[in-house]
């Protein structure tokens, strides 16, 4: 295959940025994105020009390290992440843009890379039971419904990626939040803190500068796992709960 | 250890982006029940003169001797007032943060267009709202050349049926309606979510549905009589 | 054996012998008593005192996280690090299959000693009895921890766990989360790690990698990262040093580790004097998804429980290998692992069965894209499986595997066999520790897939898991404070001249790698290497394969220095120069891996050499000669490369609890 690609560079958080174009040739369309990506640094790099930063790590789908906009649709045009997307999803000759995540509270670090330390200050705002090490009962001590445990593990199966915030015409993380405290809502060992927890995180989220959700979806139709809409209910009802002191 | 959480917790939900959803959602569902009664009220006009004209009057003396005369309808009023206030202010600061939360734009977007839809929807409405207020309720005036005069003014009979003989405000009125319906086949569904009522899949796909159940009678319910006017069927 | 007196690597030149190492703090008595007892005689540290220690942790994965967590809610002052952009990244992450507990839930006859025996008699015999013992001990707290911290692991219509059996064990001991278990136990561990950095206890660096160890008057006192935004080479000071940064897979350039997994921080360790055991056991999982060609940059690992259903073969003859697998007949077809081990079959051991595949690749039946001169690809069929339990059936239990197969491969598993082929994923190696996980540098302290000591030879399915929270939950936070009573050490200042020489060295090497401006790319040197790794220090090792490896590592790393081109600056970031920092130590790692696996003249576990083996071409442990850990001690060498000899240190291992025995699958 050959490809036309516009990527986003960017030297630096305080530079301003461009779209470059470039041509890459041969691709085999068992390659994963991010591959070809690798080539064309490659073939920069014997050019004797920078390669172009992007995150990555597992590639195999699960660590959240990756991520980008691929002509306007988080993680590309299948439901995965960039590093599992193949380039058979593309056409030969297609013009592909690829751009970072956007978001105020997500600023770029340098061309697709991005800086999600605000997710990390979501969770250190109370995405946690508190419990000590040393502290647990026996796991059998309290009994778990089964549909609980199940709708607490798909929620638990978020991955971080941040996808959400990027497909979000308003930037919102509600999905990532939604799925934090659903994931702890749903499960007897997360009820104790389970106010504060939802009180402190939303206004975290707030402060980080992400926008509000309207609801509209297109967080979990870009979400890899395919983390739906649902849980931000679960989210703004315990925010409703919490609001009535 | 210590655990981070606000002293005030239910001040500071309240300041929250969800905080203002939430005001949204509320204030949604007034509107909603209030179109409904609206549209009930309006195909009163299918019966007939007397009967959409006692129906008019009777939206006055609702509640007498207990309220003054319109003084129901004046309550009505000023909660549909505050709950218009509330509303507009939460969608125009929710739109300014998300404005300002992505500041650099894609080059490339496919994202979900609803988001717009509703908030041009929204200002649409907001400005169809004040032509409509001024039209029926504030001055009365008519736009038919035929039709003027102040037996149509105080005919709100009368007024109604001249105004959608006139094919341009009918069709402003059918382009109102059509926004409407989308406004609230979202708004709907997106109150119930903003509340909280949507957490299973199952009733998350059951909160789509009434979405598209309230659009659905809402666009047939409100185009009824106005349609029938302007092709004669009512005269 | 042969009557061969003098090993191979001396002979060579390529090693010299030293004094023994043995292990001081594992207390005298009954091996039910001594953790017990380790714990009693370990010094503590005054509450109010602990917030004058600080301890540096680096690495956030299972071991790491959970370690930076407890160490945190005790009250001492900790640093965390991590290179990825959050410590929820790190590859535990990737885990799978599930955790090892000895809670006998099942009522099945599974026990503290069960457990322990079978990972010693699973590691081929090659670990340490007492590490081991304690290991299985605290398995059942790690789930009463992860279930509190709101762990989703699967669970029974009664609410309460379930368990599955793993890895050819006879009991359920298994606790899993569908098939992300390392994700949910991360998550739980990265949430406790979150909480205390908002309570102020843990300081968390990300994207920051550890590039030096600070050794000052023979004691780890702190650590030389590079801030990977900014440039920015930084000195963090501590009173106690604790690695928890996984394994060296990707020395293999291909393996099923994440791209940045890399050794770095435990070989700069080694460099700084702390000793390497056993570099040479890794371990090799045989069912993953095969390379597709050479763009390839990593590999995937599916479940090894699809050889519970799944039949695999190549064809007899090699004409048939470019053939749609479906036209080949009943009769061409050789179900190799079946003829060769009818009473096993399919589900031999990880390590027998990676052997095979390679073999009967070897002899030019493999299947798939041509990978270099060979085929590498073995079929896994699942015709048969779907026929006898219908497609629903086998949709039910593997579907995830299967979506995960066709993704990448583009190829519906339902209608064609799978292709696999073996892939490193696992290294049992790494830095010598004590019972204390305290390395030959006083205040080192090494957990996790970091140290070697739990695993020997060989490690058994959802053990990783296990022995990471083990470390890092309930092992180091209760030997750690043993050292740490002794502190806190004297106020070092970023001026003191051992600091200063840490600093520097990292800049001199840091200003060389990007002075270089060679010709070849860092990947390709990490790509070559991997070739060699894969091919002589791979799954079947000989004497004639290694020697020739060492003498191509060592001019490979000589044209590293020479000719690797890394562009941009060192003062942002820079992904070319952290790569080849990396493949720096990677190069240096590899030879002595290669000498490790020469002087062990043995097979065992997932160590294969030629030339040990029974007439049936199994694996033949030699105890009377081998049954000891390597440690290795860095020998001295220049920042560019050069090395001296290795000296070994031998531990001997002692069997008190358990009896030795050869393992058979016959």
């Amino acid at each position: 295959m050959n490809l036309t690609l516009k990527i986003w560079r960017q030297a630096g958080p305080r530079h301003t940025g461009e779209l470059m174009t470039y041509k890459v040739s041969d691709i085999s369309p068992d390659m994963s994105f991010l591959e070809m990506l690798d080539v064309l640094n490659e073939q920069l790099n014997a050019k004797g020009e920078e390669p172009i930063a992007f995150d990555s790590d597992c590639r195999e789908g699960i660590c959240g390290m990756c991520g980008l906009m691929i002509s306007g649709e988080a993680h590309g045009p299948e439901k995965t992440t960039t590093c599992q997307l193949h380039m058979r999803s593309f056409r030969d000759g297609e013009v592909i843009t690829i751009e970072p995540w956007r978001a105020n509270a997500f600023p770029v670090i340098k061309d697709l890379v991005v800086d999600r330390g605000a997710f990390d200050r979501i969770i250190q705002a109370g995405g946690y039971v508190s419990v000590n090490t040393g502290a647990a009962p026996d796991a059998h001590a309290t009994p778990v419904p089964k549909p609980a445990a199940d709708r607490a593990f798909m929620a638990a199966e978020c991955i971080g990626c941040g996808a959400c915030v990027a497909a979000c015409p308003n930037a919102s993380a509600m999905l990532f939040m939604g799925a934090k405290v659903t994931h702890l809502s749903e499960l007897p060992q997360g009820q104790p803190e389970r106010m504060a927890r939802v009180v402190s995180m939303v206004d975290q989220h707030d402060e980080e500068g992400f926008g509000g959700c309207t609801n509209v979806g297109a967080c979990s139709q870009a979400c890899p796992k395919g983390i739906p809409q649902d849980v931000i209910s679960t989210l703004n009802k315990d925010l409703r709960a919490a609001l009535r002191g | 250890m210590a655990t981070k959480t606000s002293s005030r917790p239910a001040a500071t939900a309240r300041r929250t982006t969800i905080g203002l959803k939430i005001l949204m959602a509320g204030t949604g569902l007034v509107f909603i029940g209030y179109v409904l009664l609206h549209m009930y009220g309006n195909l009163k006009a299918l019966g007939g003169e007397e009967s959409f004209n006692t129906y008019a009057e009777h939206l006055r003396t609702l509640g007498e001797p207990m309220l003054p005369y319109a003084g129901l309808l004046w309550v009505i009023r000023v909660v549909l007032i505050l709950s218009l206030v509330g509303h507009a202010y939460a969608a125009f600061t929710l739109w300014s943060r998300a404005g300002n939360a992505r500041r650099t734009k894609y080059a490339a977007v496919k994202t979900a267009m609803r988001t717009a839809w509703m908030r041009w929807g929204g200002v649409f409405l907001l400005l169809f709202l004040v032509w409509h207020l001024l039209q029926f309720t504030i001055l009365k005036f008519s736009v038919n050349g035929d039709k003027q005069g102040a037996s149509i003014q105080n005919n709100p009979y009368e007024l109604v049926v001249a105004s959608f003989q006139v094919p341009w405000n009918t069709l402003i009125y059918v382009l109102a309606m059509v926004a409407l319906a989308f406004h609230l086949s979202h708004g709907t569904f997106s109150a119930q979510q903003t509340l909280g009522w949507t957490a299973t899949p199952h009733a998350y796909r059951r909160a789509k549905t009434i979405g598209h159940v309230v659009a659905a009678v809402i666009v047939v319910g409100f185009l009824i009589p106005p349609l029938s006017i302007l092709f004669g069927l009512i005269k | 054996m042969t009557e061969t007196t003098v090993n191979a690597g001396i002979a060579h030149g390529l090693y010299r012998e030293g004094e023994p190492v043995a292990d001081s703090k594992a207390p005298a008595g009954p091996i039910a008593g001594k953790w017990r007892q380790r714990q009693f005689e370990a010094s503590l540290v005054n509450p109010a005192n602990r917030r004058k220690l600080d301890v540096i942790i680096v690495g956030t994965g299972l071991a790491g996280g959970s370690a930076a967590a407890t160490l945190g809610e005790a009250g001492y002052n900790v640093k965390v690090f991590c290179f990825q952009d959050s410590p929820r990244r790190a590859h535990s992450i990737a885990a799978q299959g599930g955790i090892n507990a000895a809670k006998n839930y099942k009522e099945d006859g599974d026990s503290v000693f069960r457990l322990f025996y079978d990972t010693v008699k699973g590691g081929d015999y090659r670990s340490r009895e007492t590490n081991v013992y304690r290991l299985a001990e605290v398995s059942a707290n790690i789930i009463d921890q992860c279930v509190a911290q709101g762990v989703p692991f699967a669970r029974e219509y009664g609410g309460l766990l379930d368990n599955r059996s793993f890895g050819g064990v006879q009991v359920s001991r298994t606790f899993y989360a569908r098939g992300q278990t390392g994700q949910q136990l991360l998550i739980g561990a990265y949430q406790a790690l979150e909480r205390q950095v908002a309570a102020g206890t843990v300081e968390q660096f990300t994207r920051h990698e550890m590039l030096e160890v600070v050794v000052v008057d023979g004691r780890a006192r702190g650590i030389i990262v590079r801030d990977l935004v900014t440039g920015e080479i930084e000195t963090h000071l501590a009173d106690a040093v604790v690695l928890g940064s996984g394994g060296y897979g990707n020395v293999f350039f291909l393996s099923t580790n994440a791209m940045g997994s890399n050794v770095t921080a435990t070989w700069r360790a080694h460099r700084k004097g702390a000793y390497m055991a056993n570099p040479c056991y890794t371990q090799i999982h045989p069912t993953c998804i095969p390379v597709s060609g050479e763009h390839q940059s990593k590999l995937t690992l599916m479940s090894e429980s699809l050889r519970n259903d799944g039949r695999i073969w190549v064809p007899k003859n090699r004409e048939d290998c470019d053939k749609d697998p479906r036209d080949i007949a009943e009769e061409d077809r050789d179900y190799y692992l079946e003829r060769i081990y009818p009473s096993f079959g399919n589900l031999v051991p990880r390590d027998i069965a990676s052997r095979q595949a390679k073999n009967v690749c070897d002899e030019g039946r493999g299947v798939g894209p041509m990978v270099g001169d060979f085929r590498r690809g073995v079929y896994l069929d699942f015709a048969d499986a779907i026929q006898r339990l219908g497609r629903d059936a086998v949709e039910s239990k593997y579907g995830n595997l299967f979506d995960m197969y066709a993704r990448i491969t583009g190829e519906n598993p339902y209608e064609t066999p799978m292709r696999i082929y073996p892939a490193v994923h696992y290294v049992m190696g790494g830095l010598w520790v004590d019972y204390d996980l305290q390395s030959t540098i006083p205040g080192l302290f090494v957990i996790g897939e970091a140290n070697f000591s739990d695993h020997g030879a060989n490690r058994l399915g959802a053990s990783a898991l296990m022995q990471g929270l083990a470390d890092g939950y309930f092992v180091l936070p209760n030997t750690i404070r043993d050292y740490l009573a002794k502190g806190p050490f004297d106020k070092l200042t970023q001026e003191h001249p051992q600091v200063v020489e840490a600093r520097t060295s990292v800049e001199q090497r840091t200003k060389r790698l990007l002075e270089i401006r060679g010709e070849r790319s860092v990947d390709s040197f990490h790509r070559e290497l991997g070739n060699i790794m894969w091919e002589y220090c791979g799954m079947e090792r000989s004497e004639e394969g290694l020697l020739k490896a060492i003498d191509l590592i060592r001019g490979l790393r000589e044209e590293f220095w020479r000719n690797v081109r890394v562009l941009g600056s060192g003062d942002t970031l820079n992904q070319s120069l952290e790569k080849a920092g990396r493949v720096a130590d990677f190069l240096e790692l590899g030879e002595l891996m290669c000498i490790d696996a020469l002087h062990r003249r043995e097979s065992c576990g997932g160590h294969f050499r030629a030339e040990s083996q029974t007439e049936d071409g199994e694996a033949l442990r030699h105890d009377d000669e081998f049954l000891y850990v390597a440690a290795w001690e860095f020998g001295g060498g220049d920042a560019l490369g050069e090395m001296q000899q290795p000296v070994l240190h031998k531990e001997d291992l002692v069997y008190e609890a358990i009896e030795l025995k050869q393992r058979s699958y016959k």
